[in-house]
C-alpha cells in the first residue's frame, strides 16, 4: 500500500453541515476549570479586507499549567478540554469561552509563552492554515521561541488584543491574505 | 452542545515530542491556485514559516464513543422513510505514514443527495432536497483502523467558479488523527467519473498519483448482495520522523 498522506481538500461552503451546526465547541473550558476566564473572539477577513462569513476556526490549547489533555482527557480534572470550533457568523466572527493557557515547555531548554494553536479552513482554502494566537503584553512573548522566529515585523500579527472596553476579551484577526497577512507556519 | 471530549483526569506527558513527517512536494494542494476563484482572495502570498513540532503540535483532541449515536454511522436510517438514490457502502482503513493502525479515531462526513442538493440554507441548486437525508455522518474508527458508512452516492452539481462549472460527486472526510498537525479535511471521489479534469479543486494537487489517493475503488469485498455497491476509501495520516525500533 502507498504510504503518502492523502492529500487535503477545502472543506468547501457548507461545511456546517457536517462539522459545526451540531458539532460546534464554543466553550473550551467550563466554570470548574482553573486558570484566568477569557472571552477570545476571532474575526476573520480576506485579501481585500472583505469578511468572511463562511470559514472555521479550530482551537487546541494546554490548560493553565502548561499541559495537554491526553488520551485519558483533561489534565487537571476540572472539565477542561482543550479544544473548540466554531464556523464564522455573517459578520465574521466567532467567539470562544476559555481560560488563558499556561507556558508550555518548547524546542531544548526553552520555554514557549501562553499560546493557542489555531486551524483557519473554509471555502477556497484547499489546506488548513495553522497559526498561533499569542496574548499582548505577556512578558513570556520576549523569549518565545516561535515568535521570536517570525520576522519582527510580522510577530504582532499573531498577537490577539484586548478589547479596552470589556475586561477579559480578546480580539484577533485572521487576515487571510494581503499587506497585513496573518503568518501562517508550516506545520 | 452534543459533542463532548472524554473527560476522566490525564495529561500529555511532556517528554514524548516525537515529530511529524513534513509532506513531500506536489502530494498535497497549492494553497493559491487561481483557476479555483476562490483560493485567488484566500489563499496567504507570503511564505509559511516553518515551526519545529512542539508539545503543542504533537498532541491533539481525544474524541471516544459518547461523541457518537446509532445512526451516525448509517445516513439512510435518520429520518422517518429511506432517501432516494443509489445505496452504498463506503468503508476503508486509516494508517500513518508507517502503515500502523489510527484506531479510535473520529471522522466525520457530509455529502450532497443523490440529486446533487446539500441539505444547507446557501445551497440554492434547483434540485429537489430529499426529507429523508441530512447527508451529515460520524464514526470512530475501530482497533484496526477501519471505518464504515452507509449511505447514499451523492449526485454532482454545479457551482459557479467558472462558465458551465460542475463538481464531481463527493463526500466530505474530517480526520483528527493523534495530533494538531494530522489534521486532515479531504473529499472522497467517485471512480471514473469524466468530470475530474474539468474539477479546479482535485486539479489543484500537482500530483497526478496524488489526485488518485482521492478516488475511491469500487470493491466486490464490501459489496453486499442484493443490498448495495460497496467502495473502498483508504486514508493515510502523517507518520512519525522516526518510529520507536519494534521488538
Amino acid at each position: 500500500m502507498d504510504l503518502t498522506p492523502t492529500p487535503s481538500q477545502t472543506v468547501g461552503p457548507y461545511l456546517h453541515l457536517g462539522l459545526t451546526d451540531a458539532r460546534s465547541i464554543s466553550c473550551i473550558a467550563r466554570d470548574g476549570a482553573k486558570g484566568e476566564r477569557v472571552r477570545l473572539t476571532f474575526r476573520v477577513v480576506d485579501g481585500d479586507g472583505v469578511p468572511v462569513p463562511d470559514a472555521m476556526i479550530e482551537l487546541w490549547q494546554a490548560d493553565s499549567e502548561g499541559n495537554y489533555a491526553s488520551q485519558d482527557g483533561s489534565a487537571d480534572g476540572t472539565g477542561f478540554r482543550g479544544f473548540g470550533r466554531l464556523a464564522t457568523a455573517e459578520d465574521s466572527s466567532c467567539t470562544f469561552e476559555t481560560i488563558r493557557p499556561g507556558c508550555v515547555p518548547g524546542p531544548g531548554k526553552t520555554v514557549q509563552a501562553p499560546h493557542i494553536n489555531v486551524s483557519v479552513l473554509g471555502r477556497g482554502i484547499l489546506k488548513r492554515l495553522a497559526t498561533r494566537v499569542y496574548f499582548a503584553g505577556d512578558t513570556a512573548n520576549a523569549s518565545d521561541p516561535v515568535l521570536t522566529s517570525v520576522p519582527e515585523n510580522r510577530r504582532a500579527t499573531l498577537l490577539a488584543q484586548p478589547d479596552p472596553a470589556r475586561p477579559n476579551n480578546w480580539v484577533f484577526d485572521v487576515h487571510l491574505r494581503g499587506g497585513r497577512e496573518t503568518v501562517f507556519f508550516d506545520v | 452542545m452534543s459533542f463532548s471530549l472524554i473527560s476522566a483526569k490525564g495529561r500529555h506527558p511532556r517528554e514524548s515530542v516525537a515529530p511529524f513527517r513534513r509532506h513531500e512536494a506536489g502530494t498535497q494542494p497549492d494553497s493559491f491556485y487561481p483557476a479555483y476563484r476562490a483560493t485567488r482572495l484566500r489563499a496567504p502570498s507570503q511564505p509559511l514559516i516553518y515551526l519545529p513540532h512542539t508539545l503543542s503540535e504533537v498532541t491533539g483532541p481525544v474524541f471516544g464513543h459518547s461523541d457518537i449515536h446509532p445512526h451516525d454511522q448509517d445516513l439512510t436510517l435518520q429520518h422517518k422513510g429511506e432517501p432516494l438514490g443509489e445505496r452504498i457502502i463506503v468503508r476503508g482503513r486509516v494508517v500513518d505514514g508507517d502503515g500502523h493502525a489510527v484506531s479510535n479515531s473520529l471522522i466525520e462526513i457530509w455529502q450532497a443527495n443523490a440529486a446533487g442538493r446539500y441539505a444547507h440554507s446557501k445551497d440554492d441548486h434547483p434540485a429537489p432536497l430529499d426529507p429523508n437525508f441530512t447527508g451529515t455522518g460520524r464514526t470512530l474508527t475501530d482497533n484496526d483502523g477501519f471505518y464504515s458508512f452507509v449511505t447514499i452516492k451523492p449526485g454532482a452539481y454545479p457551482w459557479r467558479n467558472h462558465e458551465n462549472a460542475w463538481r464531481p460527486a463527493h463526500i466530505h472526510f474530517s480526520l483528527f488523527g493523534p495530533a494538531f498537525v494530522t489534521r486532515l479535511i479531504t473529499q472522497m471521489y467517485f471512480p471514473g467519473d469524466p468530470l475530474f479534469e474539468y474539477d479546479p479543486i482535485l486539479q489543484s494537487i500537482p500530483d497526478e498519483g496524488a489526485r488518485q489517493r482521492l478516488v475511491s475503488k469500487f470493491d466486490l469485498e464490501t459489496t453486499k448482495p442484493e443490498w448495495a455497491l460497496g467502495y473502498r476509501f483508504d486514508i493515510v495520516l502523517r507518520g512519525r520522523e522516526s518510529t520507536p525500533f519494534e521488538e
